[in-house]
């Protein structure tokens, strides 16, 4: 079998570039190695409103809930609000990704691009060392597909960036160990997106609370890998289960690890391009990974087509894309990396005093960058190692 | 030698990105470990339902 562009991993980042691929007219394979897309969720589903809609219209179904803005909460308990406009991007609507990934997906599809599920890639094809295709597994039969450019959008695992000399291997300390629960619980606050600091509810991390609408949430948390025993997250879980959502009744069990690596040094080989989760472009400091991983696929789909067309496939013909990620996506998460490397080393002390200085302040009207420079302003000392971010 | 719970492993492919030698791999809902293995035990850590451990 010949195409022009395969796309391994039917998440949103795949999705979106067998999309943009196929609908300027490129022969795509999009293949899953699972037999449901979507299913088994790994993921808290809350992504912003407005960033979602400048890429896909989104259908009513793709939707659990909506939220008016995020409440975040000290380790002693205090808690601060930020409206869904003001909190950035992380916000805004709770997805049901079983439906949304299975809906972009169905964009591809619409679009022209050939789906096939149950396919695990294999392996790289190589002539003279140069990509050129994979091997896969389909229904437990093999399959070789032929193609100029392939598309790692492997999600978490990135195989086919290691397949093509891409070291991805992710560092303990640069990926959360993340355990969540579907809860039931009539106190669930289903308007805010909640969440949760501290060193003993989830070390270097944080535990979250994403409602889906009548009274269900998504309940988790992430610590970070080099502070995770075998077990940790989900031991933890428990504990936070315990005591913030006692009568909380488990309706399903999520378990995941997010990347938050920061930039990559490469997503890009000779034919091979590397989007979303593969490519480490999860947001470090949040770890919401779905809107980059959209954005990286549109980008790596637009220069597939143009690489195609010009015939230059080897990784300088792919530098517009390796170019425009680093401009966009890259740029957000060089950020979101310095503020984590600062954040994971505050005690439950420093963050205690954080919050409490802002008590008689008004920060319910502020966006993200205000409040850091009044938080600035009133803790310069603690502050002192962001004071660039925050000017 | 790594060990696999497969009554505990929710096929979640975490350890398979931290793995240095790649020998993991994750055929849906089944993880399998390959001869590549060298017992260093970092996959264990992350694992968020503690599935993997290595045994002497
Ligand atoms: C617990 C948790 C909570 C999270 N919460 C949020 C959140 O609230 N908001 C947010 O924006 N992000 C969140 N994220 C991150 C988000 O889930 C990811 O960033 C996002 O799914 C990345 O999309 P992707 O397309 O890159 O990869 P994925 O969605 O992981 O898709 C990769 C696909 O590739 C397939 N695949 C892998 N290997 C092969 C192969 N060899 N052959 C064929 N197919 C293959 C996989 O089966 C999978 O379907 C969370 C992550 C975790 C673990
Ligand atoms: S990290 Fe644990 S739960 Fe996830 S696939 Fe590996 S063994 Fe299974
Ligand atoms: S023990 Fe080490 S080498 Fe073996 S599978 Fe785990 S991470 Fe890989």
């Amino acid at each position: 079998m010949k195409c022009d562009v395969i796309i391994v991993g039917a998440g949103p980042g795949g999705s979106m570039a067998a999309k943009t691929a196929a609908e300027a007219g490129l022969d795509v394979v999009l293949l899953e190695k699972r037999q449901e897309i979507g299913d088994p969720v790994r993921c808290a589903e809350g992504v912003g409103k407005r960033a979602l809609c400048q890429m896909v219209k989104p259908e009513p179904e793709w939707i659990a809930s909506e939220v008016k803005g995020a409440r975040i909460y000290s380790p002693d308990g205090r808690s601060i609000v930020m409206s869904e406009d003001k909190s950035g991007s992380e916000v805004g609507y709770v997805l049901e990704r079983k439906v949304f990934d299975r809906g972009l997906a169905m964009l591809a599809a619409r679009a022209g691009a050939k789906v096939m599920v149950k396919t695990r890639a294999l392996g790289l094809l190589k002539k003279e060392g140069v990509p050129c295709g994979i091997t896969a597994m389909r229904i437990g039969e093999p399959l070789r597909i032929e193609a100029p450019i392939i598309i790692g959008a492997d999600g978490v695992e990135s195989k086919v960036g290691r397949w093509a000399g891409i070291d991805t291997t992710l560092k303990l300390k640069d990926i959360e160990s993340c355990a969540q629960f579907l809860v039931y619980d009539p106190c669930i606050d289903d308007e805010y997106t909640e969440f949760y600091l501290g060193n003993s509810i989830a070390p270097s991390g944080y535990a979250w609370s994403f409602p889906k609408g009548e009274k269900l949430a998504n309940v988790g948390l992430g610590i970070q890998g080099s502070r995770s025993r075998p077990g940790e997250a989900t031991r933890l879980l428990h504990e936070f289960m315990k005591s913030h959502f006692p009568n909380g009744k488990v309706v399903e069990m999520v378990v995941g690890g997010d990347p938050c690596a920061g930039i990559i040094e490469s997503a890009t080989a000779d034919g091979v391009m590397l989007v979303g989760d593969a490519a480490r472009q999860t947001d470090p400091l949040t770890g919401g990974g779905i809107l980059n991983a959209m954005e990286a696929g549109i980008i790596a789909g637009e220069v597939a087509v143009k690489a195609i067309t010009s015939g230059k496939v080897s990784r300088a013909g792919l530098k517009e894309y390796e170019d425009r990620w680093r401009e966009s996506i890259g740029r957000h998460l060089a950020r979101s990396l310095e503020f984590k490397e600062f954040f994971v080393k505050l005690t439950d002390k420093d963050l205690n005093l954080l919050f409490g200085s802002l008590a008689k302040e008004d920060i319910s009207k502020m966006d993200l960058p205000s409040m850091l420079r009044v938080l600035f302003k009133l803790n310069p000392k603690l502050l002192w190692d962001l004071r660039h971010l925050v000017v | 030698m790594l060990t696999v719970n497969r009554y505990k492993c929710c096929y979640c492919g975490a350890c398979v990105g931290v793995c240095p030698t790649c020998a993991l791999e994750l055929v849906e809902t089944w993880l399998e470990v390959s001869a590549d293995c060298k017992e260093c035990g970092i996959c264990t850590k992350i694992c968020p339902v503690g599935a993997l451990e290595v045994k002497a």
